[in-house]
């Protein structure tokens, strides 16, 4: 298994505890997480992703034990090893297309991909020296995707990455991601309430507040 | 990309922001730039060009202009004193050396002294060409005044009375250059040097054509000047034939005369020889011992009509004197440091507002809190840094204005583009006020929360 949870717990301060049910998935699976708002998917994101420490359980990642890592190692895993994208595109405005998949490529200490070849794959090499405030609402989200993979992460995370985009966009956004994730040989996780997305992908879990 | 790159990225992302910033700060440290500048070169230059001078004799009237018009030769002479006063105090036991000048007049606003050659030995001055003067009306120059006027050896120039241009003109006789000495950084380059006698004999072209008609006496002791004189030239040149034809001629003899006293040597050491009652401008006084410096201003104040005046003592008076506003311009300097670096922290802590979510992003990333700490610090430390390059750059070029529009002035030969090292405490200072203002910025970046910021809905 590349990557696994098991017994995960959280409560935000004040808060019900959250239980999520555990999840297993190897090289190139991909898996959707459904849940009403409020249900604690993003909460679910935030202990995958290591932006958040769960009360009790694990998050183990390519034999990585996350939960584990102090902050700063956290910090260099995560550019490392996982890749995310947002809900909103989230780039750098003061930089251009490449600076912001270079900016992440700073941080990690791996060989990455190519950013120019990357770039072309999303067809993106005509806006490489674009400022980003130029982009349209689809391409700005296909770079934070550029981003997300620049590193050849082990997990690709997504954050509701379709919610603002049109059907054709929001179709593509997740057929790139997954071919990425095939490409890399990555797990991919998209956390979503978009019922577009479950025609693309079958597999999925749902998080309920117990 | 780096850290550094990326904090450069967003400090142009903010240009007008960032700009009125840097300008502030650079303002500010322009002023303590100059300030730095001119206290070093000022009191640099004021010990040098008063090096040797222990005391300066002259007429009575203020003793601060007496120093500035006979050492730094920037205010009027207090006006003349008689030789044979002067002679009798350069015999004085407590009296070491006196070199006599005589002030008065200008060539083009640049002062032309009149003294003997130990004033040259007194600032150890190099000729780059030709050689000190030897006959009445030959000049050495100053390196600025040869530079900026383009006269070079054998040239001839009229001087005009006073000691600022535009006053009337000497017209009578030439002086003419016969050296010119090498650039010496002190008060001597912007200097026309010569003998006391060719300042005499200047101002004595004009007074003669009143006093043939109307004072005997006058006429008399000319002709007895003349007479002494050439018995000197006997004796040095054996020119017993035109010695001769000049007595035959005495009566309208009056140009030759002059042209005789003309191509006599003058004294190169102590007073010139006259029979006159000469005067002179002022007399710089070295002291024989540290006695002298208690008995002798106290002895020339009050038994005589002249008036003794120290260079050290009036100049620390001077500088206490612009103290205050030295003082008041220091203060205007730190309020706009201040105020620079309180808008360098006013305006990381705004974007900061705006960058939460960038911040969020980098640690997304894979940026460390570390890091992000470092990234606002680069940018305030960048910041100031840029303000204290051009805070610097601007302070010598306000000092290179201050010195190219003062050629003649009190201001002239500071030099603007040498650097001390004080100036590195000025990046250094800068630099602080950098890491202060960005302290509480970057804090706040190193304790954002991710989790939140990145999900919030």
């Amino acid at each position: 298994m590349l990557f696994q949870t098991k017994d995960l717990k959280f409560s935000h301060p004040g808060q019900k505890e959250y239980h999520f049910q555990d999840i297993s998935l190897d090289r190139g699976e991909s898996l959707l997480i459904l849940g009403k708002s409020g249900s604690g998917k993003t909460t679910l994101l935030n202990l995958i992703a290591g932006l958040l420490s769960p009360h009790s359980g694990s998050v183990v990642l390519d034999g990585t034990a996350i939960n584990q890592l102090d902050s700063g190692k956290m910090d260099r895993f995560r550019g490392e090893n996982i890749g995310i994208v947002f809900q909103k595109p989230h780039l750098l405005a003061p930089l251009d297309v490449k600076e912001n998949l270079m900016m992440a490529r700073y941080f990690s200490s791996k060989k990455g991909q190519d950013a120019d070849e990357l770039l072309k794959e999303l067809e993106l090499s005509n806006k490489s020296h674009s400022p980003v405030n130029q982009l349209s609402e689809g391409e700005a989200q296909r770079v934070s995707i550029a981003r997300a993979l620049i590193n050849r992460p082990k997990l690709i995370l997504a954050d509701e990455p379709t919610s603002s985009l049109d059907d054709e966009n929001a179709e593509r956004v997740v057929k790139l991601m997954q071919d990425q994730a095939t490409k890399i040989q990555a797990a991919l996780i998209i956390v979503t309430h978009d019922h577009r997305v479950k025609e693309q992908i079958s597999n999925y879990i749902e998080v309920k507040s117990v | 990309m780096n850290l550094f790159k990326l904090s450069w990225k967003y400090l142009t992302f903010r240009p007008l922001s960032t700009g009125l910033n840097v300008l502030l700060l650079a303002l500010g440290l322009a002023i303590i730039t100059v300030l730095l500048l001119i206290q070093d070169q000022f009191e640099k230059k004021m010990t040098q060009d008063a090096a040797g001078i222990d005391l300066v004799v002259g007429a009575k009237g203020s003793p601060l202009q007496l120093i500035l018009s006979s050492v730094y030769h920037v205010d009027f002479p207090t006006g003349n004193i008689p030789m044979n006063e002067a002679v009798r105090l350069s015999r004085s036991r407590l009296v070491k050396q006196t070199i006599p000048m005589a002030l008065g007049d200008n060539y083009q606003g640049y002062r032309i002294v009149g003294t003997n050659h130990d004033y040259l030995s007194l600032y150890e001055v190099g000729f780059s060409s030709g050689k000190a003067w030897e006959e009445p009306f030959e000049v050495v120059l100053g390196a600025m005044v040869a530079e900026k006027s383009g006269l070079k050896l054998g040239d001839t120039f009229t001087g005009s009375h006073g000691i600022s241009v535009g006053s009337h003109d000497h017209d009578h006789h030439d002086f003419r250059v016969v050296g010119v000495l090498e650039p010496e950084g002190n008060v001597v380059d912007r200097l026309v040097l010569t003998s006391i006698e060719s300042v005499w004999y200047t101002h004595d072209e004009e007074e003669p054509a009143e006093e043939e008609t109307t004072s005997e006496p006058s006429e008399d002791q000319d002709t007895d000047a003349h007479d002494h004189e050439h018995q000197n030239e006997v004796a040095e040149h054996a020119d017993h034939d035109h010695e001769d034809h000049d007595h035959e001629e005495e009566d309208q003899g009056h140009d030759h005369d002059h042209d005789a006293k003309f191509h006599h040597p003058v004294a190169k050491s102590g007073f010139p020889k006259t029979d006159q009652d000469r005067d002179v401008t002022t007399l710089l006084v070295q002291y024989r011992s540290p006695m002298a410096a208690v008995q002798l201003p106290r002895m020339i104040n009050s038994n005589t009509n002249m008036q003794a005046a120290s260079p050290s003592f009036e100049m620390s008076r001077l500088f206490e004197l612009l103290g205050v506003g030295i003082q008041v311009l220091e203060g205007l300097a730190f309020v706009l440091i201040a105020i620079s670096g309180l808008g360098i922290f006013i305006a990381l802590y705004n974007s900061l507002k705006e960058r939460r979510y960038d911040l969020a992003v980098l640690r997304a990333i894979g940026a460390s809190k570390f890091q992000l700490l470092i990234l606002i610090f680069l940018e305030g430390i960048s910041l100031t840094f840029l303000g204290a390059l051009l805070g610097i750059l601007l302070g010598h070029s306000f000092l290179s204005i201050l010195a190219a529009q003062n050629e003649q002035g009190i201001a002239a030969g500071l030099e603007a583009w040498t650097f001390l090292s004080a100036e590195l405490w000025i990046v250094i200072y800068a630099l602080t006020v950098g890491v202060l203002a960005s302290a509480i910025p970057a804090w706040s970046a190193y304790q954002t929360s991710i989790a939140n910021q990145l999900t919030r809905k």
